[in-house]
């Protein structure tokens, strides 16, 4: 298959590797951490680790939208379904996200109107395909996801579509990682930057990281060799002493971002002044609501929700894996009360939550027990 | 039939997973369904019952089908149902001798869809040498099904000299696979039209009896296991096997094979194809020494040129699925968790 056999090449990846294992210093111990969760998703699936010598660590960062979503967002969304009046839709990540009551997928068990559409496009086509019906997205994701709801509201508004709404959950990764670089318990040598997002806001955002903070960032695309190759391209900025901003994804991200999609985000949304992150806590200036000239497409404003905290099951150290403290495994609940099927936290749901993607690919991977019958 | 026998199934509600084929219809099954209504613990569950009836022995089975569209490329409601049960018949190593067919259709039905639809299940039960002796009909209001849904059950005559168990897998053991995966479910996701994608690719909804054939007269009693991996997939059949035999099956990436047009919609989609249903395939498992002429015997068979051995059984870790990337690195293969694809068969 074009554009993606060619980021799978053995060849080149046994190369690649082995280029790894040259550059590491056996003297020091390299903690990198993957923005992204779709980096984490591909570093489990292609099991990349076994290629990687020891002294290399991968440390999964915040950028699973569906992982930092706080359980009180959920459950908003969910209140507004209830009104029998409207289809409730949202990308399929979002179906099995347990909130205080149970998910998306338990709620249309028992005969609420939710419906997983591919794109916000198809919500707004749901809405003039049902006129009598009120049609809610519930928005996830960063800058990634942010540019096709924005151009569907513009187009909302341009068709004078008045039965749909944007319960908008977009958050920004910048903040983010500021938060990461903050934290006391946190030891990142480098970042391989997110790849999807860099699309739209391009490397400049990242300058501050390398210019402030002395860290390498080196923005990656998401097939086995572009990850292995960031790691060299970090590497060697290591090695070097230097810390730069470098774009490994050139084929997909430009410099400076995707203009019309950053001008169409500027359109429609404002920042929040803080949003929740699960496990992370209030962050100030890292989310995006409907500007008000976009009030009339605002579930928030056209719903009344109960705007609850709610706290997130105490045994669950989500907060903790989520900013890379502690491995999924490390987890109290991992594999345990915790499972893909019965998740109690978001990051063992999405197929981006690095708890998802360490249960799935790698649980029994060195787990020499006989599973009983 | 114990009726006092523990039950443990704990979950509040039925979900679309419970239908999936994947852990929770193991739950279903394993802590509702067997230890209520399964006589003797046949233990594991094989695609079709064995039952003594006076001095000969049958086996027995039964599918329902709810897929949605009815017809999609490649084939309709109407041959799946013939052919899964002939195919459930056939893994478990019998040739399917007769069904019966219950239809439950919606009001409102056009006549000629219903028309359509059995004339294709005449077409599949001849093609596939089984007679349709029997069933019933039920109508429901306008509104309560999709149309119709199917159930057809079915006896076939055990093959002679095919003695299949998980039990009997060994350590270096071959696993055979009939042809390219996750046709079917690609299929019907792309029939829906609700993504907007287009590709030239057909269902592969097909009698799998004339591979059960193939590998009894090739490998003989070295034919250990078979399976057709409809709703979960690759993944899932694979899974019970290494659960069931107690070892460890190992795949190579690279060996196993997926058309492009499907490879492409399931990296679109962020799905598995060793998740997705197939309709037409098999999986076996065949003694080392038969495993050439296994592979060979289905290669011959019209439709069986892409077959290949994608792994083999090892000892450990037990009752894993591990698959072997070309450059070097592994990762776990698990059974299907929830229901990507609802209503394909």
């Amino acid at each position: 298959m074009k554009f993606v056999d060619e980021f799978r090449e053995p060849e080149l990846i046994t190369r690649t590797a082995a280029e790894i294992r040259r550059l590491a210093d056996p003297q020091r111990h390299y903690r990198l951490m993957e923005v992204c969760g779709g980096h984490t998703h591909a570093i489990y699936r292609f099991g990349l680790k076994d290629l990687l010598p020891e002294n290399i660590e991968l440390v999964h960062g915040p950028g699973c939208p569906v992982c930092v979503l706080p359980m009180g967002r959920i459950d908003d969304g969910l209140a507004i379904a209830s009104d029998p009046k409207v289809i409730f839709t949202a990308f399929g990540d979002m179906m099995r996200v347990p909130g205080a009551n149970g998910s998306p997928l338990r709620h249309k068990a028992r005969g609420v109107d939710i419906r997983i559409v591919y794109s916000p496009a198809d919500a707004l086509k749901l809405a003039q395909a049902n006129p009598d019906r009120h049609v809610m997205f519930f928005a996830i994701g960063f800058e990634t996801t942010a540019p096709s709801t924005a151009l569907t509201l513009l187009r909302a508004r341009a068709l004078g579509v008045r039965n749909f709404s944007i319960f908008s959950n977009h958050v920004t990764i910048i903040p983010a990682m500021r938060a990461i670089l903050d934290s006391p318990d946190m030891r990142i040598d480098a970042f391989i930057g997110p790849g999807h997002v860099s699309t739209v806001i391009g490397c400049r955002p990242y300058e501050w990281i390398a210019a402030n903070e002395h860290k390498p960032v080196v923005v990656s695309g998401f097939e086995p060799l572009d990850i292995l190759q960031a790691i060299v391209m970090i590497l060697r900025q290591l090695n070097d002493g230097r810390a730069e901003v470098e774009n490994q994804y050139k084929r997909v991200v430009p410099w400076e971002g995707n203009r019309a999609a950053l001008k169409a985000i500027q359109e429609v949304f404002q920042l929040r002044s803080y949003f929740e992150w699960r496990g992370m806590g209030f962050i100030s200036q890292s989310a995006l609501a409907l500007r008000d000239s976009f009030g009339e497409w605002d579930a928030e404003r056209i719903f009344r929700t109960p705007g609850l905290r709610v706290t997130d099951p105490k045994a669950a150290q989500c907060g903790e894996v989520l900013k890379g403290v502690l491995k999924p495994s490390q987890c109290k609940l991992f594999g345990k009360e915790c499972t893909p099927e019965m998740p109690v936290g978001a990051l063992m749901v999405s197929s981006e939550g690095a708890c998802a993607a360490c249960y799935t690919y790698e649980r029994r991977k060195y787990d020499l027990v006989t599973v009983g019958a | 039939m114990d009726s006092s026998a523990r039950i443990r199934f704990r979950d509040p509600q039925i979900e679309m997973a419970h239908g999936a084929g994947g852990t929770a219809s193991r739950r279903l099954i394993d802590h509702l369904f067997a230890p209520l209504l399964l006589n003797s613990a046949s233990d594991p569950l094989p695609d079709a019952a064995t039952v003594e009836c006076g001095a000969a022995s049958v086996a027995f089975t039964a599918d329902s089908f709810v897929v949605k569209p009815l017809r999609f490329p490649g084939g309709s409601i109407g041959e799946l149902a013939v052919n899964g049960t002939v195919n459930d018949l056939g893994v478990s190593g019998a040739r399917a001798v007769a069904l019966v067919v219950t239809y439950i259709l919606e009001a409102g039905l056009p006549g000629d869809v219903l028309e359509r639809e059995v004339r294709a299940m005449s077409r599949a039960a001849g093609a596939a040498g089984v007679a349709i002796v029997g069933g019933d009909t039920k109508v429901v209001e306008n509104g309560k099904a999709d149309g119709m849904y199917i159930t057809t059950a079915g006896i076939g005559s055990p093959i002679p000299g095919v003695m299949l168990s998980a039990r009997s897998v060994r350590p270096g053991d071959q696993v055979l696979l009939s042809g390219f995966i996750a046709d079917h479910g690609v299929t019907i996701l792309l029939a829906r039209g609700e993504l907007d994608l287009d590709a030239e690719i057909c269902s592969d909804t097909r009698s799998v009896l004339p591979f059960v054939e193939a590998l009894a007269q090739s490998a003989g009693p070295g034919l250990r296991w078979m399976r057709d991996p409809t709703r979960g997939g690759v993944a899932t059949s694979l899974n019970e096997l290494a659960r069931d035999c107690r070892l460890s099956i190992h795949l190579r990436e690279n060996k196993i094979p997926v058309r492009d047009a499907v490879r492409g919609a399931c990296e679109l989609l962020g799905l598995d194809a060793l998740h997705i249903a197939n309709e037409g395939q098999i999986l076996a498992v065949v003694a080392p020494e038969h495993a050439d002429a296994a592979l060979e015997s289905l290669r011959a068979i019209p439709g069986g040129s892409a077959a290949c051995i994608i792994g083999e059984v090892r000892e450990q870790p037990a009752g894993t699925v591990i698959c072997a990337t070309s450059y070097g690195g592994t990762r776990v293969v698990d059974m299907l968790v929830g229901d990507p694809l609802p209503r394909i068969c």
